[in-house]
């Protein structure tokens, strides 16, 4: 924590933290719902393992987010409601079949690729570290959902048409990924957030130049959905959180 | 302590020395030797990784620092990947090693930077790796490709059959030469 960030800030830097916890979180909560269903049981323990850095990398932002306003980590994951998380709305959608769970974990690694690389010069040093670890991890998950695009999209018709279907799904959540509101703004500013939109040219390219490599067309998505980032959540969020929430909530302080 | 080997470039270019100790390697070393409490990085050295248990938090480069002061002990720490389910369990085995050893006040602090990197393995963790039946994390070539080896038989003709293992520092290889399936350490 830099000497210099009033209180004002200092609730804004933690807002920040929160809501990029809250992506980890709540995709980490969304993988987890795999272990012992997936498709193979490489896949089973591969899709686990992702879970854990996100679930790791949602701890180390909340606890960066109460070490500067107090509280503790679990009240955050387990004490909040829908409208207090701040999460993109991509993150909380329904894991749907395994082309889907792909194709949004690989919009998603080909995001963090470019943003937690320039997060790391963030000026804020916890940032920068958490960015700093955070980066070499995204390294593996997009080679291994960059993989399956392909396997997927080139395999069988089955596999062909479930990866376009979950493309046509999808693809009206992604703009969100690039916006940003007058709390990043703030810290944009500072140089200590980065400035989404500046991502958007890059990661369209690389995105639909594999999509179009694995004969998947991309749509043009009439409508486009945001509002996570001001609480206003898809319906599926809150069901989400009862099942995560329900220990805390019914044994509040409970510990193992 | 540094030391060095001659090898010869694949284009039978002129020998060049490589260190076999990583720099990031050799900056531990010097930290861990110039600190008074020699001791408890000694006592440390008993607590091992609860997966791998022929490498302790030492060799992994988990074990960052170890400070005393008047107050107690604080031991420094980093994760290797950022949701390690094991991290607790080692801080819990610091605290116990510590204790056996008559030593209370252990503060244990988490730190993040700069980033665990599997170069913090020396020669001797990687042997250990290799005789439990874990390649060791290989070096990338210029072509951005690494060659694992088979730990059972020595093969460099191997294939990865996942990119995540049994734990999140491992992936899933197989030998096509002893058809053995292994863990391979993935460079970090």
């Amino acid at each position: 924590m830099s000497e210099q960030i009033d209180t004002n800030n200092a609730d804004t830097l933690a807002r920040f933290a929160i809501r990029l916890g809250d992506d980890a979180l709540i995709l980490g909560q969304r993988l987890c719902e795999w272990s012992s269903n997936a498709p193979t049981l490489e896949e089973d323990l591969a899709l686990s393992n992702v879970a854990l850095d996100f679930l790791g990398r949602a701890r180390m932002l909340y606890g960066y987010a109460t070490q500067i306003r107090g509280g503790s980590e679990d009240e955050l994951a387990f004490t909040r409601d829908e409208r207090q998380y701040e999460n993109l709305l991509l993150v909380e959608l329904p894991r749907g079949d395994f082309a889907y769970t792909m194709l949004r974990q690989y919009l998603l690694d080909a995001f963090e690729d470019l943003y937690f690389a320039a997060l790391t010069q963030s000026t804020d040093p916890t940032l920068a570290a958490v960015a700093a670890k955070t980066v070499k991890e995204v390294d593996y998950h997009l080679r291994r959902s960059t993989d399956w695009i392909r396997r997927l999209g080139l395999g069988t018709e089955e596999s062909h048409q479930r990866l376009q279907n979950a493309t046509d799904e999808l693809w009206g959540y992604v703009d969100e990924l690039f916006e940003t509101d007058t709390l990043e703004q703030g810290l944009i500013k500072q140089n200590i957030a980065v400035d989404r939109a500046d991502l958007q040219t890059a990661w369209c390219k690389r995105v639909t130049e594999l999509l179009s490599a694995s004969n998947i067309s991309v749509p043009e998505t009439p409508w486009q959905v945001s509002g996570g980032r001001r609480g206003l959540h898809t319906e599926h969020l809150g069901h989400l959180l009862s099942e995560m929430q329900y220990m805390q909530r019914a044994h509040p302080g409970q510990q193992w | 302590m540094v030391s060095a080997v001659d090898t010869y470039g694949s284009d039978g270019a002129a020998p060049q020395v490589i260190p076999l100790t990583s720099p990031e390697r050799a900056q531990l070393v010097q930290r861990r030797n110039a600190s008074p409490c020699t001791h408890l990085w000694q006592r440390l050295d008993q607590v091992k990784d609860p997966e791998i248990p022929v490498l302790s938090l030492w060799d992994l480069g988990v074990l960052q620092d170890v400070i005393e002061t008047n107050d107690g002990v604080t031991v420094i720490i980093t994760p290797t990947y950022s949701g390690c389910p094991a991290m607790d369990m080692m801080a819990d085995e610091i605290r116990l090693c510590l204790a056996a050893a008559g030593v209370e006040n252990v503060t244990i602090e988490t730190r993040l930077s700069p980033a665990w990197t599997t170069d913090w393995l020396d020669q001797e963790a990687k042997q250990a790796l290799r005789q439990y039946g874990i390649a060791p994390p290989a070096r990338t070539n210029s072509a951005g490709q690494q060659t694992v080896i088979c730990p059972h038989c020595g093969s460099h003709h191997t294939t990865t059959i996942s990119e995540f293992g049994s734990t999140a520092c491992k992936a899933l290889y197989r030998c096509l030469a002893c058809e053995e399936p292994f863990d391979y350490f993935k460079p970090l």
